[in-house]
């Protein structure tokens, strides 16, 4: 099991278009990820609709932890993700 | 079989019918007779329909809509909503209500959370919908995308149901409720869609139907025969080449010009209006500038804008109309105090007069974009009732630098005493909404008596008489403004009663120009006679048309 912490680069937060990306890549690297908004609680991050009812805005930070498969591999992926401008 | 109804515009379609399925009743809670296994494979057997249809409908649509359509797709499977789901199946409650507790419990959490989230939150009322329809194997509810052509049927739509419309798919609109100035309605008006609203027993019509949709004649044919679609069909090639023809200047059979000009609300609408073949503005609205705001716009602000505009019309006419606020468009800075009857109130001139210095510095605005400009502009004041105050705002707009000032005829009052009105001011304008609401004491946004508010009435139509009688006596040029002018029949009528020229939303300008063309001078005077002589309204129409189809079908039968 891995974590790391990482800030939201999308311009307008984990909604919409980042908040789909996210969870596809998430559903498609076969591990078991889950995600917290700092302070909150760790939700399903293949689940589309519990990412973004964290209501994860720009600049925020969020911990994902990856667990099984290419742990290593899958978190570097997610978290080149999350800190990437979607919205430009 | 005829479905009568009332048409927009004057076109024609045909095609088949796709029905607008009608919301579902929330699914109801009572213990399911299967085990929770057996319902959770129908439930997400269901879901994972839904998910694929819209993905596919994602694939298909591209762009923007694609990220929208698979994000909607990995809500319909998403395994937090799933858990969700099994766990009320878990208690025993059926496929149907169990996913419809579970979408509402994050539709709830989304719209808890306002701003862009509460806007989703519609997206997971509309996949929640989406697989309850098709647990029930019923179609789904909202606008429908078959994918090919056809001419939709609703009981009436919503502003959310139009926006997701696909224009290029829709041949034509009918509804079983709404009347001519429901929502859809003024979607047909503005994009050009033929429609026949308020077609009770549309209701009845079928998915696959093929159906002719008359707006011209106020009716939908179901069933129709294979002359009649040939009929429609040719009709149809009529109206697109009558489009694709040059556009030329309105004038009747003879050559007798009758100028064609389009009613704008900002200078935004200019090149359109051109477009489609605009002489000129026949009403420039300059309410836009005013509202929304504490204060009048400066002088600088407005002249720019009114220079916008001219510089667009080069070398045409312009008529512009100073501020009408009052009745239904209040201004907090000219009229704050509260009235029983705001339509009888202080409106229009009578406002501006009170508050005359925006008046002064309209009209300066207006004659220092003049001067600036090449177009001809004219200015005319609303709501005269009398000679005095016709005689007051011709004196301040030309002591401000205004060349032509005229007045809008819109009291009776001003339409009875128009030869002296006309004798005190450049022009009439005559603005038929408000006339008609006047002249037949009939509030123009209350539909319960929407029955009184037809131009076509009598009464309405010897005040439109006296005015051009009073332009003709005179040699004053008296224009008309207002939805009478865009109706292709009443527009040749108006013109027998003596209007010197049409202002319309420019969507209108073709067909009004069309119909222009087929009649004489003479013949202008026959339709209005015998529209003035009739009983009311709608037989006001009947004679008029009787007459033109008369006119017609001997001129055909003698060529």
């Amino acid at each position: 099991m891995v974590e790391r912490t990482v800030r939201i680069g999308s311009t307008h937060g984990l909604h919409a278009r980042p908040a789909k990306l996210f969870t596809q890549a998430v559903a498609a690297s076969g591990s078991s990820v889950t995600l917290r908004k700092a302070g909150g609680a760790f939700v399903n991050a293949a689940s589309i609709l519990s990412v973004i009812a964290q209501g994860i805005d720009h600049g925020d930070e969020v911990t994902i932890v990856v667990d099984g498969g290419d742990e290593h591999a899958v978190l570097d992926q997610l978290v080149e993700l999350l800190s990437t401008d979607h919205d430009e | 079989m005829e479905i009568r109804g009332t048409g927009i515009g004057q076109g024609v379609a045909v095609g088949p019918v796709v029905r607008m399925a009608e919301a579902l009743p929330e699914p109801v809670d009572r213990p399911s007779h299967l085990d929770p296994e057996h319902e959770a494979e129908r439930a997400k057997a269901s879901l994972s329909v839904v998910a694929a249809e819209l993905a596919n409908r994602g694939a298909k649509a591209g762009g923007a809509a694609k990220d929208v359509l698979e994000a909607q797709a990995m809500m319909a499977e998403d395994p937090s909503l799933i858990d969700e789901v099994t766990k009320h199946l878990a208690t025993g409650k059926t496929a149907e209500r169990a996913v419809y507790e579970a979408f509402a419990t994050y539709r709830d959490l989304l719209a808890g959370m306002g701003g862009y989230m509460a806007e989703r939150a519609t997206d997971l009322d509309d996949i929640s919908q989406r697989v309850i329809a098709h647990l029930l194997k019923l179609p789904a509810p909202g606008v429908p995308n078959p994918g090919h052509p056809f001419v939709l049927v609703a009981r009436d739509l919503a502003p959310a149901d139009t926006a997701m419309l696909d224009l290029g798919q829709v041949l034509g609109l009918v509804t079983v409720e709404g009347g001519p100035t429901s929502h859809t309605a003024i979607l047909a008006r503005e994009k050009s869609i033929v429609a026949v609203v308020g077609a009770a027993d549309a209701a009845s019509l079928a998915d696959g139907d093929t159906v002719i949709v008359d707006a011209a004649d106020d009716l939908v044919i179901a069933s129709p025969t294979a002359e009649q679609v040939a009929e429609a069909n040719a009709r149809i090639a009529e109206r697109a080449a009558l489009e694709a023809a040059p556009v030329t200047p309105g004038a009747l059979a003879d050559g007798t010009a009758v100028p064609l000009l389009a009613n704008l609300g900002s200078a935004s609408g200019a090149a359109e209006a051109l477009k489609l073949g605009a002489e000129g503005v026949g009403l420039f609205r300059t309410e836009f500038l005013f509202l929304d705001a504490d204060t009048a716009p400066s002088v600088r602000e407005q002249q720019e804008h009114y220079t916008r505009l001219l510089t667009a019309f080069a070398g045409k006419k312009v008529v512009a109309r100073v501020l009408d606020a009052g009745a239904d468009k209040p201004l907090s800075f000219l009229n704050s105090a509260h009235e029983e009857n705001p339509a009888l109130g202080l409106r229009g001139i009578r406002a501006l007069r009170h508050s005359e210095i925006i008046l002064r510095e309209q009209l300066t605005a207006l004659a220092e974009a003049d001067a600036a400009t090449d177009a001809e502009l004219w200015v005319m004041a609303p709501m005269i009732a009398t000679v005095e105050e016709t005689r007051y705002f011709t004196a301040l707009a030309k002591e401000l630098g205004i060349r032509v000032a005229g007045v809008m005829v819109e009291t009776p009052s001003a339409a009875l005493v128009a030869d002296r009105v006309l004798a005190a001011c450049d022009f009439a304008s005559i603005g038929t909404n408000d006339l008609t609401q006047y002249t037949m004491a009939a509030d123009r946004l209350l539909g319960t008596v929407a029955n009184l508010q037809s131009p076509w009435h009598p009464a309405v139509l010897r005040l439109i008489a006296d005015v051009g009688a009073a332009g003709a006596e005179l040699g004053k040029p008296v224009g008309i403004c207002g939805e009478a002018a865009a109706d292709p029949l009443l527009a040749v009528v108006l013109v027998g009663l003596g209007a010197t020229s049409l202002s319309m939303s420019p969507s209108a300008l073709a067909d009004v120009r069309a119909s222009l063309a087929r009649y004489s001078p003479d013949d202008a005077k026959a339709l209005a006679r015998a529209a003035l002589a009739a009983e009311g309204a709608a037989e006001a129409k009947e004679a008029a048309q009787a007459v033109a189809t008369e006119i017609t079908t001997a001129r055909t039968a003698a060529s």
